[in-house]
């Protein structure tokens, strides 16, 4: 497989997009948790009655996960599947057999 | 309080196992052959599965429990809600579509791909059934409990009832039936909480901060505030919050769903289609936690028993009736029998397609064999779970579920992700870093605060200055590391030059899907 192949190319970016949605979950949650643990203060504010920072930002981190989902989704079906058939299409070489 | 006298919560308890039966029954006539028994026949839709994937993930555990947590304690148990949830963007960005499109039944077939079958597949059946097993008790005991509370059932009656209809499921059925009643769960699960949700809403004019005012005026405003009773330090939140995160992406029973799909591109419909149901369902414990902190009050939730498990059972006495206890105990009771069997099948799937078919035969059995080996093994899986469920009756199992997402992180999902992205990933990297994993999390877990202090009754003064004493809760932290660096260091000190060429099929066998494999095509067909 030579790194000219089309295929590889996808394989590459496809790994970055995955690899830096990945982090920033990561970084996402671990920020909730580690403010947690050490801005309990920062999280006990009331930003209006019943409403702590804290809560706000636990329910935000839920929905930063559903945001971060729909924008995977939507490079996946526009850019991704459109990259792959084209491989596919363009490709003039058999795909390779698998005994 | 009790569903025992309480003949709806009976009579929904029953509508609920003839329609799974029914279900059963219509599955057993289609499961013929193991890609049925496995995998539904590939003939689950995306929106299906990820129902599906939400009633496997819901277990008892984050309705009951997560209410319950809420409801005593506050804010805290968010750390458990938003936990439980952001492993779920990590699947569907690494593992979803890879895993649909390397592998056949299992997570052992991926980690396995370009590598010898043999010592991978035994060390995976290792990493699956040390998962599945700690799962399986913790659902059994909590299964028993409960109903024991619910329904005012004998604790071994209980157990062996949960265990008999499970297998029932997954002999008949196979994964067919095991999907529809995740589906069926699910939406039982989730139209219960929004009702409940609804109703506790109702009382405060539909707004949730009325409510969590309402909570702070009765209980103080600490309920709204990070406390200290989940989380103890600042490096036990972190190392939980990764058991909680990566371990999703590691249990096998979530992984196998995704090869009732047909394809890819459904496998990631799948995922998001989860995320929404499992989040939305999370945010939704959030209310019911603090309606049943407010219109039930902590004192009757604790005196209920089941350390707090009532909660969301109580709650909707007090705003729905009767008739709703018994429903909501009636989908509590449907939560724990559609987990325990889609543990048991991936179990199941573990030791008949990885040991039996792939390391006894070497890939040779015919479908007949197989078929016969995978129900013989979900009876033995089902008996291991009734009995492991009487033996540990009446232990404190509260750490099982951290140490089974502990033991997912470190073990499997290291070993799925290098072995999908990592060209240089060997035989013996992949060995290490599962075996290494789930010994390592085990061995810290019993040398730390949850075994030695919670269980043991060891003084923490006296135990910590032991030279073996670990200072971690949950261990995960450590173990993932270790995990991912000794797969990655054994795989450097000793280069496998045939898994290394393979790893180009993987690459595109990961994108393409198997059916660019058999034949050359000219545009893109769906997989299989």
């Amino acid at each position: 497989m030579t790194t000219t192949d089309p295929i590889h190319a996808i394989a590459a970016k496809r790994w970055k997009v995955a690899l830096t949605l990945s982090a920033l979950m990561l970084v996402i949650y671990l920020g909730f948790i580690l403010l947690v643990a050490f801005g309990r203060a920062l999280l006990s504010i009331l930003l209006s009655q019943g409403l702590s920072l804290g809560i706000l930002l636990g329910a935000l981190t839920i929905v930063s996960s559903w945001i971060l989902s729909l924008i995977y989704v939507a490079w996946a079906n526009r850019r991704y599947d459109d990259a792959v058939a084209q491989a596919i299409a363009g490709s003039t070489a058999p795909l390779g057999r698998k005994s | 309080m009790s569903a025992g006298s309480n003949p709806l919560a009976i009579l929904f308890f029953f509508v609920f196992i003839a329609l799974t039966l029914a279900v059963t029954y219509w599955a057993a006539r289609r499961t013929k052959t193991t890609e049925h028994f496995y995998a539904a026949g590939h003939g689950v839709t995306g929106f299906q599965n990820g129902l599906a994937l939400a009633g496997d993930y819901m277990s008892a555990a984050s309705f009951l429990g997560i209410a319950g947590l809420v409801a005593l304690n506050g804010f805290d148990g968010l750390i458990y809600s938003t936990g439980w949830l952001v492993g779920w963007p990590i699947i569907l960005f690494l593992i979803a579509e890879p895993l649909r499109n390397l592998g056949k039944y299992t997570f052992s077939d991926v980690v396995a791909y370009r590598l010898q079958q043999r010592p991978v597949r035994i060390a995976a059946v290792v990493g699956t059934m040390a998962v599945v097993l700690t799962y399986l008790i913790a659902q059994m005991v909590g299964a028993g409990t409960l109903i024991k509370l619910l329904f005012d059932l004998n604790y071994t009656l209980a157990v062996v009832i949960v265990g008999v209809v499970m297998m029932t499921y997954v002999l008949f059925g196979g994964m067919l039936a095991t999907t529809w009643v995740q589906i069926i769960k699910a939406c039982l699960l989730l139209g219960g909480a929004v009702v409940l949700a609804i109703l506790v809403l109702a009382q405060f004019g539909f707004s949730p901060t009325a409510l969590f005012a309402k909570a702070a005026e009765l209980n103080g405003k600490q309920v709204l505030e990070p406390g200290t009773k989940v989380v103890t330090g600042a490096w036990d939140a972190v190392s939980l919050g990764l058991a909680l995160m990566f371990g999703t992406a590691g249990l096998p029973h979530i992984l196998m769903r995704f090869y009732t799909v047909p394809d890819a591109k459904q496998a990631r419909i799948s995922v998001v289609w989860a995320t929404i149901w499992i989040g939305g369902f999370y945010l939704i414990t959030f209310v019911l936690g603090f309606g049943a902190m407010v219109l039930v009050g902590m004192k009757s939730i604790v005196a209920a028993g089941g350390g707090g498990n009532m909660a969301a059972p109580l709650l909707a006495n007090a705003v729905g009736g009767a008739a709703f206890f018994g429903f909501i105990c009636a989908v509590a009771f449907a939560t724990i029998l559609a987990v325990v069997a889609g543990l048991t099948l991936s179990g199941a799937a573990a030791l008949s397609h990885d040991i039996w078919v792939n390391v006894v035969k070497e890939g040779h059995a015919s479908e007949h064999e197989q078929l016969r080996v995978a129900r013989v093994a979900a009876i033995i899986l089902g008996i291991c779970a009734i009995v492991l469920g009487i033996i540990f009756q009446g232990q404190n199992i509260a750490y099982m579920v951290g140490l089974t997402f502990s033991i997912a992180a470190s073990a499997n999902f290291p070993a799925l992700v290098l072995s999908i992205f990592w060209r240089r990933f060997t035989t013996w990297g992949a060995v290490t870093a599962i075996i290494l994993g789930t010994v390592s999390t085990l061995v810290l877990l019993y040398c730390g605060p949850t075994i030695q202090v919670d269980i043991l009754k060891n003084d923490l003064a006296e135990v910590s200055k032991q030279w073996w004493y670990f200072p971690l809760k949950n261990p995960c932290l450590i173990t993932m590391t270790l995990s991912f660096l000794s797969g990655i260091v054994v795989s450097l000190l000793k280069p496998e030059p045939a898994a290394e060429a393979g790893f180009a099929e993987v690459e595109r066998r990961a994108i393409l899907g198997a059916s660019a494999f058999i034949e050359p095509v000219a545009k893109p067909v769906p997989a299989e």
